[in-house]
């Protein structure tokens, strides 16, 4: 399955979560200060170990960075 | 005119932390309300534009700054070191914002972004309207503050230096107003202290002058126009020696704070002698 993860393509297993991405995107998924979307929608901490992703999706991995 | 900056009623400014230099003891009086907290400086720093970490953590320590502002970016794996983990070690708030959204629907979604990275619901709401000179778009400013109230979050806009539109964000509920003195990173001080004051005049929540200080004198101004606080980055970040020029500033807040509420000497034309002519010798 391809995604697009934090602009560019990822392949991932078929049946991968956003918990997946987060670690492929290379964020510690425990760390504070990381948050994902998926296609534009936040999806909670808490849901990404059962969050599936299904090929093509957008997915951003955000984290902390130093700005005004 | 109201007086806001007597408000601060409150006596829990503590006594000088270690480290403090002895002789930038705070006023008393200085402690104010921002979105229902009690927060003793009225200097908010970016972290934005060091040269390193390190630099960013010394002048944030110097500067006395209890939030400090941070943006959210794709994870870069290969980054060194996280903003988050130093602003967590000098135990200051981490107020994210929406840096480089230039529509309301993606700093919507970056405020919710933040809200889940941070786990707090305050956003200093920047939605930009062009990237030359980085002024907000007030139409997508004042939808998106609409939408992010309703949402639950407190917002604190930056904000164009005109009366009206802050008066249309503090009726959508804004924590804040705040009127950039000049351009994002222009060191240009406040370019139209006449609208601020209009603004602070009129405002019933705090005003924080945000973008355009450049030096000490630009932040001392704002307080001294009556802005409850100032926010800052590039002018210390920049800075040849930013922890330097963060004690500056520290300095600077406080001393127009303290000018403010003692009340400037109107201005005059001609001279006024402060020596009284009665029992002048005569001497010739």
């Amino acid at each position: 399955m391809i995604v697009a993860l934090n602009g560019r393509h990822a392949e991932l297993p078929d049946g991968a979560t956003v918990a997946d991405a987060v670690r492929e995107a290379g964020a510690d998924g425990e760390s504070r200060g990381v948050a994902v979307a998926v296609d534009g929608e936040v999806v909670r901490r808490m849901e990404w170990a059962e969050t599936k992703l299904k090929s093509e999706q957008t997915v951003e991995v955000v984290r902390a960075v130093q700005g005004g | 005119m109201r007086s806001r900056a007597d408000s601060g009623s409150s006596t829990e400014a503590s006594g000088p932390t270690p480290g403090e230099p002895s002789r930038a003891a705070p006023d008393r009086h200085q402690a104010f309300e921002l979105g229902g907290r009690i927060w003793g400086s009225r200097l908010i720093v970016g972290s934005g534009g060091f040269r390193s970490l390190d630099a960013m953590e010394r002048a944030v320590a110097a500067s006395g700054a209890e939030i400090v502002t941070v943006a959210l970016r794709r994870v870069d794996p290969a980054a060194d070191g996280s903003a988050l983990e130093v602003i967590d070690r000098l135990g200051v708030f981490a107020l994210p914002n929406t840096a480089g959204c230039y529509t309301a629907r993606d700093a919507v979604r970056t405020a919710q972004l933040a809200r889940e990275a941070f786990e707090t619901d305050w956003i200093k709401l920047e939605v930009i309207g062009d990237d030359r000179t980085l002024f907000p778009d007030a139409v997508e400013l004042v939808d998106a503050a609409v939408r992010l109230v309703e949402d639950g979050f407190t917002v604190l806009p930056y904000t164009n230096d005109d009366p009206i539109l802050a008066r249309r964000l503090e009726e959508a509920g804004c924590a804040a107003v705040m009127p950039l003195g000049s351009p994002i990173g222009s060191g240009m001080g406040i370019r139209n202290p006449y609208n601020i004051q209009i603004i602070v005049e009129g405002a019933a929540v705090p005003v924080i002058l945000d973008a355009g200080i450049g030096t000490a004198s630009d932040a001392a101004r704002a307080m001294e126009l009556g802005c409850d606080g100032v926010l800052l980055s590039s002018s210390v970040a920049r800075a040849k020696d930013p922890e330097r020029m963060a004690l500056a500033m520290r300095g600077a807040v406080d001393a127009g704070y303290a000018a403010r509420r003692a009340g400037r000497i109107p201005r005059k034309l001609h001279a006024e002698a402060s020596t009284p002519d009665e029992g002048l010798p005569e001497l010739g």
